[in-house]
């Protein structure tokens, strides 16, 4: 049934196409020198090619490495969830395509849990798209809604896909950075971390599409507070802008915070699009499942974008999600609800790591939220002279350092800053705590053996 | 936005339907004239229709027995599912993300399988890409090679999303039409018989000719292009220095001994050729959504570029149960037990099924070599019942496919969804019919067609 692979003759006048080609050998080029003169790169995706976590993770796949870098939970998912999936995957229909937007009892299921919090009935087929994860719902809403020569505000630090996808829409990124409160022996917080609201009037001109929102805020752990947001909210009004508010980690907020949905404030449904994640919720961010949730003049062009890049999301995941969401929908309120649960065991590992890091006499910043912790390593003063690439911010260097001398890898925050605004934040590095006991109790042990050899 | 009063008052009312008891009307009526700027980038502009979404919604309105969908009725082998189970149940760690640009197991059976299939030495990390379906790998393609200003030829009749897909990235593209040499009288058409006239697909090379987008097996059209054809194509590509994307879904959905050639294979075209494959197609799981791209690392570097900036990660489970099932067929390659020996086979029975049955009410179809699909000629209706309710500018086989869903119980796809705007009148008598059904769906399309003769005049 299949050819083996098979040499073809030559033939006369494919000669003379391939005598072109060949010259190139004669004036001494290689053939692929003188072939790839047209063959080249499209103009958006110029200067994107780097990718810090290809550069980390490839650092800390070493199994003798304790990886509290990647935002990658080692626990395992809610039994429920496995097991949903588990029963799916025997049924016949759903390993077929199913409906581009979203999956029907997918998109039911998000309308119903999310309408909980908002004022207005969520359509689920007009006011929800289902995405590759939430990463894709963040592709899909920059593509359809921001256009070349357009400005987007990017709160520093920021999730780094951000300034890249702006990019790649041949957009401009404006970038305004969370500064923080003099704390003077009080603990470090995410809510010390605020922006200047004049300093944010004044990134907004004629040509802003939008601002990126993330809260809970990664890398820092900041949850935006109520006034926090109001004053984001008044100046996309007053500015005409929308919101992209990427909300990920909404679950992930810790006693004493609460999550709020800027696009539950007066006037910012119409133009806000809210990003979800069931990476995030459910501890499966290998189903690579996301949304995007707004008003359907918004929407639909982020499905028009979805019709012409991946068409449909796999069916038996969504499915299996859809099912994990009846489960939890309905028991909301109870401290079973892996919405609830989650939260409250990661508290714990939250403390667990603020405790081990001041140990080791850093500051952490004690986020509010999310599964993330910041701290400043420059204190411990590490000898980072056998790092050679003397080019590379603080924070690259000292968790190369630190992967290679430790055998502990974090994430460097500069990663989160752009260009010019590296060195505000190379001082930073970023820990994952999403990570069963047995890690912890790992990192511990090297914390440890890392206090002892510095006294 | 809003033309009239009217539209403004029905637009008004919908909001005070959908609202909750207790919002204020100021708020709502805020919200309608909130955004004055332009929305939506220029990037969308041309792109946003999508001709299946009202097809689907019919065959799901009527009782039919639905031909129209591109996608199997029978579950994927049980060596399939079963691979899909183990990666659900085996290692939790995969529920969560894997490399970004494959699953390991999965770029190393493709490039252990493809490498030998193309005769080249295919290195998983620098010349496989994964992708969420060969439709991912498409969009991946167009955005990290084609430009503002490029042009990128397009072989007629197309799989849609290559025209779009070529818009969303600037470039421009330029058709060249498969013709139908003609047969003996009586004789049915083959889609062998379809061919490109070199001298016309020529002169379609500019020097801003960029890409071409080849298929093979062809969908709507089921040809299965020659080694002569193949190599016409690549004397071209070499000669102009362009990249041929080569989309490939369907190559194991060949019948009647034909053969399919991955044209990456030929001399001097490995180093521009995209070779796009699907798991969906390959094991009757679309739902799956895995696809990948092949090809060099120079433009593969570009294509992972686009993918890092896009979705990232593709999902892991169905990566594993994908790579689990390339291994059950790299251990069977080219014997009977194979899924690429036996669904070439089932489904060549399926099509010839069909072939035999559309004829007994007038429909004509063209002999497919390969693909999903075939396309019947419904020239006969269009002389015998030339007015057909629909829309003004409406071609005339989606006025019958409509007619054949509301009045016959069939469901299928008007051809010139397949056709640039200016060619579709030129190709509106052809529909396009998936053969890739469950025995007892084709009895079910039996028995519409049977009451369709009979209601025919004599």
């Amino acid at each position: 049934m299949f050819l083996a692979q098979r040499r073809l003759c030559s033939l006369d006048s494919r000669a003379k196409f391939l005598k072109t080609i060949y010259s190139s050998k004669i004036l001494g080029l290689p053939a692929s020198a003188k072939m790839s003169l047209k063959i080249t790169n499209a103009k958006r995706i110029e200067g994107l090619d780097s990718n810090v976590w290809v550069e980390f993770t490839k650092l800390a796949a070493d199994p003798s490495v304790v990886n509290l870098g990647q935002g990658l939970p080692d626990i395992s998912p809610p039994v429920y969830v496995k097991e949903k999936l588990s029963k799916i995957a025997a049924i016949d229909s759903l390993n077929q395509y199913t409906r581009g937007f979203g999956h029907p009892s997918l998109v039911k299921a998000l309308a119903c849990l999310y309408e909980k919090f908002y004022q207005n009935q969520i359509n689920p087929n007009k006011e929800i798209l289902v995405t590759i994860g939430a990463y894709g719902s963040l592709f899909n809403a920059i593509q359809g809604l921001i256009d070349k020569g357009d400005e987007v505000i990017i709160i520093m630090p920021f999730y780094d896909c951000y300034e890249p996808m702006v990019r790649m829409a041949g957009a401009t990124p404006v970038f305004i950075p969370l500064r923080s409160k003099p704390v003077d022996g009080k603990r470090w917080s995410s809510s010390d971390w605020t922006l200047d609201p004049q300093e944010l009037a004044s990134k907004f001109n004629s040509k802003t599409k939008a601002i990126i929102l993330n809260t809970p805020h990664n890398p820092i752990g900041k949850v935006y507070t109520k006034e926090e947001l109001q004053v984001i909210a008044d100046l996309c009004i007053k500015n005409d802008t929308l919101c992209i508010s990427d909300e990920v980690y909404e679950w992930l907020v810790y006693t004493g915070n609460k999550h709020l949905k800027i696009a539950t404030f007066p006037g910012m449904w119409e133009r806000t699009i809210t990003i979800g994640s069931a990476g995030k919720t459910f501890s499966v961010t290998g189903w690579k499942l996301g949304w995007s949730i707004g008003p359907n003049h918004l929407i639909k062009h982020l499905q028009t974008v979805q019709q012409n890049s991946v068409y449909t999301c796999a069916t038996p995941l969504q499915e299996a999600l859809a099912q994990a969401f009846w489960i939890d929908i309905k028991r909301m309120d109870d401290p079973e609800c892996y919405f609830n649960s989650l939260p409250k065991e990661l508290e714990v590992k939250r403390d667990r790591m603020v405790h081990l890091l001041e140990s080791l006499g850093l500051k952490p910043i004690v986020p509010d939220g999310g599964y993330f912790i910041i701290a400043d390593v420059s204190l411990l003063d590490a000898d980072l002279s056998d790092m050679k690439d003397s080019n590379e911010p603080y924070d690259y260097k000292f968790v190369k350092w630190m992967t290679k001398n430790k055998k502990l890898s974090a994430i460097p925050v500069s990663a989160f800053c752009n260009e010019e605004t590296k060195l505000q934040f190379e001082k930073f590095v970023r820990f994952c705590f999403i990570k069963k006991d047995s890690t912890l109790d790992a990192a511990e042990e090297i914390i440890k053996a890392w206090i002892r050899q510095k006294s | 936005m809003f033309r009239n009063v009217a539209a403004i008052y029905l637009h008004l009312a919908g909001l005070l339907q959908r609202k909750k008891a207790g919002t204020s009307l100021t708020r709502c009526l805020h919200q309608t004239f909130a955004m004055a700027k332009r929305l939506q980038a220029r990037r969308l502009d041309g792109i946003d229709h999508n001709p299946w979404v009202e097809f689907s919604r019919m065959a799901s309105e009527y009782d039919v027995v639905n031909l129209g969908q591109g996608f199997p009725d029978f579950p994927p082998p049980d060596f399939a599912v079963q691979a899909f189970q183990l990666a659900l149940s085996s290692d939790y760690m995969l529920n969560q993300y894997t490399k970004a640009f494959g699953y390991p197991p999965l770029t190393e059976i493709l490039a252990s399988f493809f490498g030998k299939l193309l005769g080249q030495e295919i290195d998983p990390l620098k010349n496989v890409l994964v992708t969420v379906g060969a439709y991912g790998a498409l969009f991946t393609a167009f955005q990290a090679l084609v430009d503002e200003g490029d042009e990128v030829i397009i072989i007629e009749p197309f799989f849609d999303c290559y025209e779009p897909m070529t818009l969303m990235a600037g470039g421009r593209p330029v058709f060249v039409t498969l013709k139908l040499s003609p047969t003996q009288d009586g004789e049915l058409d083959s889609a062998s018989n379809w061919q490109l006239d070199p001298t016309e697909l020529a002169s379609k090379f500019t020097s801003r000719t960029k890409a071409l987008v080849l298929n093979t097996p062809n969908n709507p059209l089921g040809k299965v292009f020659s080694e002569a054809e193949l190599e016409l194509v690549a004397s071209l590509c070499q000669q102009h220095d362009v990249i041929c994307i080569s989309d490939e879904v369907y190559q194991w959905l060949v019948y009647d001994g034909h053969q399919h050639i991955s044209i990456a294979s030929l001399p001097g075209m490995w180093e521009r050729t995209l070779t796009i494959g699907s798991a969906g197609k390959s094991f009757s799981a679309t739902g799956w959504k895995v696809g990948w791209a092949l090809g060099p690392d120079r433009l593969l570097k570009h294509l992972r570029t686009v993918h890092q900036n896009t979705i990232y990660h593709c999902p892991t489970q169905g990566q594993a149960a994908v790579a689990q099932s390339f291994q059950h067929e790299q251990a069977r390659f080219g014997q009977a037990s194979s899924y690429f020996v036996q669904l070439p086979e089932a489904v060549q029975r399926s099509r010839d099924h069909m072939v035999r049955s559309l004829q007994s009410v007038g429909l004509r179809p063209v002999i497919p070599q390969g693909s999903y699909f075939l396309i019947a000629d419904i020239s006969d209706f269009k002389s015998k019942m030339p007015d057909l309710p629909g829309d003004a500018e409406e071609p005339y086989d989606s006025r019958f496919v409509k007619w054949m869903i509301r009045n016959k119980g069939l469901a299928a796809i008007p051809a010139s969804i397949f056709y640039s705007m200016p060619h579709r009148k030129h190709f509106d008598h052809y529909v396009r019919f998936c053969f890739v059904k469950d025995e007892s769906t084709l009895q079910a399309m039996d028995e519409k067609l049977q009451r369709w003769k009979t209601e025919l005049r004599p």
